[in-house]
């Protein structure tokens, strides 16, 4: 337990001055785009300090693992669902500045929802505490829900605290073949329902119980170890009604879908859409706000 | 020149627009203890009026604050300007039409003005809720949960307002109409809907909200369980969460606001037991059972006397009938009081709790305590009688230490109700003079002028950082 450096001493090296982008494991290094070559590399503290399971709240280190944050919580038979690729190198303040939700978004929520406090460096070297360490909270400005997302364009993520979540009993991923919106339909609060045009991947967790009679519910489905791999080119953000439309104009296996959520998982680059224009001078004026000299992290953006 | 109700009734057309002493002085206060005064009071029916109304407000330099229902309780609809230039109040409650609603994708357009509970009426048809469900969900509306960022006892497991809204369309200062969020899960851009929800109207109106409706459970199971000691609830309640149980709601009550509420509306809860727990469990049916046993045995190892399990749905409606007119009840015995929000770590709430007695007595003001104890956030309510000199400064001075010893045990000063204009001098308390710059330079990205909402939220002047230095006007 503890960190591997004071918080402090991360916000000296950041300073007030030049470029600096933030590396983790460098598992989510080219959304956004290209890191400025002249830019000062720095890393976040790293270490679980402070883990409360009758809270199910845990405080860590912005630059330690998910492997290790998960390792740290699975004695009291909790966790966090952030769910990265590569828990093993992607790091606890990558996942969150990238802010890409994992596999299970279906039932836990977006990634967005697990961060209560951040403690941040601002562009002018300060520390910058937003949130509060409590499940529940609207003390002032939800800043921690901007900072989930934004690249490090706003402020460096340094140390955290998590909303953790019960580790369930029993959980079973499924395969085979149907309508994944009548899958979806057919379920109460499934984890997980993948599609790739052909298949249909299901997860449910929970009870022993109610998850041997939720894969009852799916006739002709079969055990399997796990979810297909994942496309790593890209990720397009659709509607999720929109899914099924999408996924029949195009060829099976090209592409994974989240039922439910509507990530979809590309093997080719994808550019994200522009914001329309009046959301887009919003994105810009929040960055002039927070980072006026753009130099945190330059080269990613986004918006 | 024409003057502001001219313009505004120009704009907007004779009814919409109030400007007579009465209707201010009505407008002048919300659900808190606090007041303020109102310009004009203006009725809006959509967007375009909404930004007609930020245009004339601009026009004449006042300040525009949104109001929903008025059921804030934290002064966050009270319009604070000097005298000659009191904002305009923009109310919500005409623009109440639910817009659409997408069975498949579990979500619906509303606007503004639609009441919380009625949302879910409408679309308990198709088996889906709107999942927050704040005490005070007949009255407030779905506009004035986003700009708090509501609570209720089912977001202990349901998450509050900002997991249930996936875009705004928001009014800006400058007049433009921008939508934050979207219907596609990650939006190109910075989270700018997270930023609003819970902003209490100081960056923008929402005109329409894209919420997420949540599946009924196919199993729901209430239970109450009755206590020799406020510790012993407290500490079944850590316990509880400990063993990896997160139930659908998780309430406590104790001995004074059961006896209020049995007297009240006959629920069965026991009088005599120091506190109450009622737990809510739902989901499949094997995990909600399994979860009732664990509740049940933890409640009993931690000396409850009894517990009773619902048996059907009448007598589940019942206890929550209990719950719920809680406040109801208190105002049958107490000509005014004052209900507090603050939000402890969970494992605190025994000391916490017995402090917030001992501060009640110190200060001679009665407390009863009636809260969502499964998220640690605590409701003291403070009875009181505002016509005897001194009495409400004494609930001032007992709130005010009430936060002090939450924010010790390593707390935060609202777990729902807002900071408004109630606990706006406290936030230095919680936020160094960094932190707070922070959240005023996000304000300022959205409203440069401060024209919505101005004077809530953040101290004045920011980052001096005295305590209870209401502006001018306030009467408190």
């Amino acid at each position: 337990m503890g960190l591997s450096r004071p918080l402090a001493d991360f916000a000296a090296e950041v300073g007030a001055e030049g470029p600096v982008a933030v590396v983790g494991g460098r598992t989510q290094w080219d959304v956004g785009g290209p890191v400025a070559p002249d830019a000062r590399l720095v890393s976040a503290p790293a270490g679980v300090v402070d883990h409360q399971p009758a809270d199910m709240t845990v405080r860590v280190g912005a630059g330690t693992t998910v492997a290790e944050l998960t390792e740290a919580l699975a004695a009291a038979g909790q966790f966090v669902p952030l769910d990265p690729a590569q828990p093993g190198r992607a790091t606890v303040g990558g996942v969150l500045s990238v802010g890409h939700s994992g596999l299970r978004r279906l039932r836990y929520g977006p990634v967005r929802d697990t961060l209560l406090e951040a403690r941040y460096v601002s562009a002018a070297g300060r520390l910058v505490k937003a949130g509060g360490p409590v499940v529940k909270n609207v003390s002032g400005f939800d800043l921690c829900r901007l900072l989930v997302g934004a690249l490090g364009t706003l402020g460096l993520l340094a140390e955290v605290v998590l909303r953790v979540q019960p580790v369930p009993a029993a959980r079973r991923w499924l395969r085979g073949r149907a309508d994944p919106d009548v899958v979806l339909a057919r379920l109460y609060r499934p984890s997980s329902v993948l599609w790739d045009g052909d298949s249909v991947w299901v997860l449910v967790e929970g009870h022993p119980a109610d998850v041997a009679e939720l894969a009852g519910r799916l006739a002709g489905f079969a055990e399997v170890d796990g979810p297909p791999p994942l496309p790593a080119g890209g990720r397009l953000s659709v509607a999720p009604t929109d899914l099924n439309r999408f996924g029949n104009e195009r060829q099976a296996g090209t592409f994974l879908a989240e039922v439910g959520v509507g990530t979809v998982h590309l093997h080719d680059k994808v550019t994200p859409p522009s914001p329309e224009p009046s959301v887009l001078d919003l994105n810009h004026r929040v960055r002039a706000a927070f980072d006026p000299d753009h130099r945190f992290n330059p080269g990613r953006r986004v918006a | 020149m024409r003057t502001l109700l001219e313009d505004l009734t120009a704009a907007l057309g004779a009814g919409a627009v109030k400007g007579d002493p009465l209707e201010l002085a009505l407008y002048a206060r919300d659900a808190s203890v606090m007041e303020g005064s109102a310009g004009c009071v203006c009725f809006p029916t959509d967007a375009a009026q909404v930004q007609a109304v930020v245009g004339v407000a601009r026009a004449h330099g006042r300040s525009v604050v949104p109001r929903g229902s008025g059921t804030g309780l934290a002064g966050g609809a009270v319009p604070i300007g000097k005298p000659g230039a009191e904002p305009v109040v923009v109310v919500t409650t005409r623009m109440n039409r639910i817009l659409s609603v997408d069975a498949a994708a579990r979500t619906a357009w509303v606007e503004p003005g639609v009441l919380n509970l009625d949302l879910s009426r409408a679309v308990a048809h198709l088996g889906l809720h709107f999942a927050p469900d704040p005490s005070s969900q007949q009255a407030c509306s779905v506009g004035g949960n986003v700009a708090n960022n509501s609570g209720g006892p089912h977001c202990l497991a349901y998450g509050v307002t900002t997991a249930h809204v996936l875009a705004v369309e928001v009014v800006l200062s400058d007049g433009s109409v921008a939508r934050l969020g979207g219907t596609d899960p990650d939006p190109t851009g910075y989270d700018l809907r997270g930023a609003f929800v819970g902003s209490e109207g100081t960056m923008g109106l929402a005109t329409a909200v894209l919420v997420r409706l949540t599946p009924l459970p196919p199993a729901v199971r209430t239970l109450l369980a009755d206590f020799p000691s406020a510790e012993s609830a407290a500490e079944t309640v850590s316990a509880v969460i400990a063993a990896g149980v997160v139930p659908a709601a998780l309430e406590m009550m104790d001995q004074r606001i059961t006896v209020a509420v049995e007297d009240f509306v006959h629920a069965g809860f026991p009088t005599d037991a120091a506190a109450v727990l009622l737990a809510e469990i739902d989901g499949l049916p094997g995990g909600v059972d399994a979860a009732v046993a664990t509740v049940v045995e933890l409640a009993r190892r931690h000396g409850a006397r009894q517990v009773r399990v619902a048996a059907d749905e009448a007598e589940r409606a019942l206890l929550w009938k209990g719950r719920k007119s809680a406040f109801g009840a208190v105002a049958r015995i107490a000509p005014d009081y004052y209900l507090h929000d603050a939000v402890v770590p969970r494992t605190r709430l025994s000391e916490v709790l017995q402090r917030v007695y001992e501060i009640a007595d110190a200060n001679h003001v009665g407390v009863m305590n009636v809260f969502h104890a499964g998220d640690g956030n605590l409701h003291p309510l403070f009875l009181f009688d505002r016509r005897v000199p001194g009495a409400l400064e004494r609930v001032h001075e007992a709130a005010g230490e009430v936060l002090r010893i939450c924010l010790d045990a390593g707390g935060v000063l609202s777990g729902e109700h807002g900071i408004g204009l109630e606990k706006r001098d406290y936030m230095p308390l919680l936020f160094s003079e960094d932190d707070l710059a922070a959240q005023d330079a996000l304000r300022r990205a959205f409203d440069p002028e401060r024209l919505f909402n101005p004077d809530k939220v953040l101290p004045s002047g920011s980052r001096c950082g005295d305590i209870r230095s209401l502006p001018e006007g306030v009467w408190v």
